[in-house]
């Protein structure tokens, strides 16, 4: 691995792993189970220089930016580091979101360079608010030859010859800007610097280190911040491998594990599930006398590993369960402390290690991590090398806000002093996350202090982005909340966005009054959807700006009404 | 090449025969993640399913956004 405290910015050290692993894989790209593209080092250089070459030619250059809107792909890390080489800002968008709210990110972050993905251009050509976009230079990828392109330019063909001018920058310079939520009130932009993700990177690569034969497969989305880290600048900074499926079809990510014999991934909850329901079901077919055998050997296993993992010893106690996994995985990463217990429980009883993290992208990626000294699996690990954790005001179970310092935690939000300012307080970031940290300094979770969800395919949901698909409701006024902030609950798991409503006078909630909320609702992509109803009986409290104050009314709900009662699901 | 009506009608058939729900219960316009109860994921197993009955490629970006059946149906229809 290089030595990233010699590095000021990302592109230097990536710079430097391009010639320091010329002929090792760095890059695998497979759609289903076709290999279409296989590079080294030394391969991916090659295509990314002509690119940062044609983009010095756009005038782009040090400190402007330029999104990428990608699915995880070859293309997208070759585009981030052409845009780091001359020495621009990187703002990855969720390629998951409506084509409207892309346009909006644009805008928000001030982009002047987009990489796009065609079906994605394709979208936001189409939107009616495509007239707004203002970014310069639009590079569209794969894109068949008939296609209309507007005045956007082929990402296969926009090369130009000849070396481009490294730009150096500094450590303390912005390397990207995250947008932890945010297309409805107010876009959430996460100024990161570059030893913001260099310290992440020394701190996460510490305890699960990378070199070159190690291959990461990498399924979370690029843009969000853990796959950005080790799906790319931690194994690419120590000579290792990404492998790319243009899939998340679970057939196919199961394959993907035994054909490119993986070491490390990165799983939300739902498609770590999904893995234990498909082993279960196999597990659940051997006939009776093979199915008792199996399971004194997971109990032999258990036993053996149950002060810490013994790898080499659970491949042979277990061979097949390995040998579906590729027999080369060291550990799969999830996040969350919604992930349940029985299932981080059951791999590791197979001698399958999962590490159940936590972290934000305003702390940079992850804050602690599950060490297996010993496994854990009720807690989201210890801090990270380098991390400083505290419980803020704890109650008398030791229940308190965790805040975070260390050199990972950004700069701010971008154009938001007011938002900074009440979110990193003396240099410690707030995370609205409720937390006690245990007798042997492992954190445990326990609910939520702030007004939001996480869904259990890891996306952040705020009450405030949604509102808008229910403007037209026929109601006096109605505010969204996430059921955990009225009705506060120390556990996490099955949280749920509730909409509470303020009725006309004489007005009644009837069948036809539930499917104007379901019309709306349907509108919205399923995992921000509302959840549930309240019908409230007062006029919500306003500031003199007559926004609703949303705390106050829901610590005003949480007191008067009950849950059980109040809260209709939908 | 069958009609749009009629490629609906197959998908509502493998859907209730997928999820085990009986097909009455299944209509055009329903949001497959509520009326089945699945995640995301189970809905690409159910993309799988239809890939293989109609002997076509759908790419995962053909899914975004989508959730009901008829939908569905007009994404498959323009690729047979």
């Amino acid at each position: 691995m290089l030595d990233l405290r010699q590095y000021q910015s990302l592109g230097a050290a990536l710079r430097d792993a391009f010639a320091r692993w010329p002929n090792e894989t760095c890059l695998i790209e497979a759609d289903r189970d076709r290999e279409k593209t296989r590079l080294t080092y030394s391969d991916f250089k090659e295509m990314a220089l002509p690119l940062a070459r044609a983009l010095e030619d756009t005038e782009f250059g040090p400190g402007d930016r330029a999104a990428i809107i990608m699915t995880n792909q070859s293309k997208w890390l070759i585009s981030a580091y052409a845009i780091f080489y001359v020495g621009g800002i990187l703002v990855p968008l969720d390629y998951k979101l409506t084509a409207a709210e892309h346009l909006q990110l644009l805008a928000h972050s001030k982009s002047n360079v987009l990489v796009v993905e065609y079906y994605l251009w394709r979208a936001i050509m189409q939107s009616p608010e495509f007239k707004t976009l203002k970014v310069g230079t639009v590079l569209v990828t794969e894109a068949p030859a008939s296609a209309e392109l507007a005045s956007a330019f082929r990402w296969e063909e926009f090369r130009r010859k000849g070396e481009p001018v490294f730009a150096a920058r500094r450590r303390e310079d912005v390397a990207c800007i995250v947008y932890s939520s945010g297309t409805g009130g107010r876009p959430k932009g996460c100024v990161l610097t570059h030893e913001n993700y260099l310290e992440q990177c020394t701190s996460l690569t510490a305890w699960y280190p990378f070199w070159p034969g190690v291959r990461y497969l990498s399924i979370l989305p690029t843009n969000h911040a853990i796959d950005f880290m080790v799906g790319f600048i931690g194994p690419f900074v120590c000579g290792a491998c990404v492998v790319h499926l243009r899939t998340l079809r679970p057939e196919y990510v199961r394959d993907a594990f035994v054909r490119y014999r993986i070491t490390y991934a990165s799983l939300v909850p739902m498609v770590l599930k999904n893995l234990e329901r498909g082993l279960r079901a196999k597990f659940d077919e051997l006939p009776v006398a093979k199915r008792t055998l199996l399971n004194v050997i997971i109990g032999l296993n258990k036993l053996l590993t149950r002060w810490r993992p013994n790898l080499p010893l659970s491949r042979k106690l277990l061979p097949q369960v390995h040998k579906a996994f590729g027999g080369q995985l060291l550990a799969l990463f999830t996040g969350g402390a919604f992930m349940d217990l029985s299932t981080l429980q059951f791999f590791y009883g197979l001698g399958i290690a999962v590490a159940n993290g936590y972290g934000l992208t305003e702390a940079g990626t992850a804050l602690t991590l599950n060490d297996f000294k010993p496994f854990r699996a009720d807690t989201v690990g210890k801090p990270l090398p380098g991390m400083e954790l505290r419980i803020l005001n704890p109650d008398s179970e030791g229940i308190g806000e965790v805040a975070a310092r260390s050199k990972t935690v950004m700069s701010h939000y971008l154009d938001d002093p007011e938002l900074t300012a009440q979110t990193i307080v003396d240099g410690w970031l707030l995370t609205g996350d409720l937390g006690r940290f245990d007798g042997t300094g492992h954190l445990q979770l326990f609910g939520r202090k702030k007004n939001m969800i996480v869904t259990e395919g890891g996306k952040n949901i705020y009450p405030e982005d949604i509102e808008n698909v229910f403007e037209d409701l026929p109601v006096k006024e109605f505010c969204v909340f996430a059921a955990n902030y009225i009705w506060p609950a120390k556990a996490l798991g099955k949280e749920m966005l509730v909409i509470v409503m303020r009725l006309e006078q004489g007005q009644e909630f009837t069948e036809w009054f539930r499917d104007e909320l379901f019309t709306p609702n349907r509108r919205l992509p399923d995992f921000k959807r509302v959840g549930g109803y309240v019908i409230w009986s007062k006029d919500f409290p306003r500031t003199a700006s007559m926004k609703i104050k949303r705390t106050v009314l829901a610590e005003e709900i949480g007191k008067t009404l009950d849950r059980a009662t109040a809260l209709v699901e939908l | 090449m069958p009609t749009t009506d009629q490629t609906l009608e197959e998908i509502l058939s493998l859907a209730a025969s997928h999820f085990k729900v009986p097909r009455e219960k299944l209509s055009a316009d329903d949001d497959f993640f509520k009326t089945l109860g699945i995640d995301s994921l189970q809905t690409l197993d159910l993309l799988t399913r239809l890939e293989h009955h109609f002997q076509i490629e759908l790419p995962d970006y053909e899914l975004q956004g989508v959730s009901d059946f008829r939908t569905l149906a007009n994404r498959i229809q323009a690729r047979l």
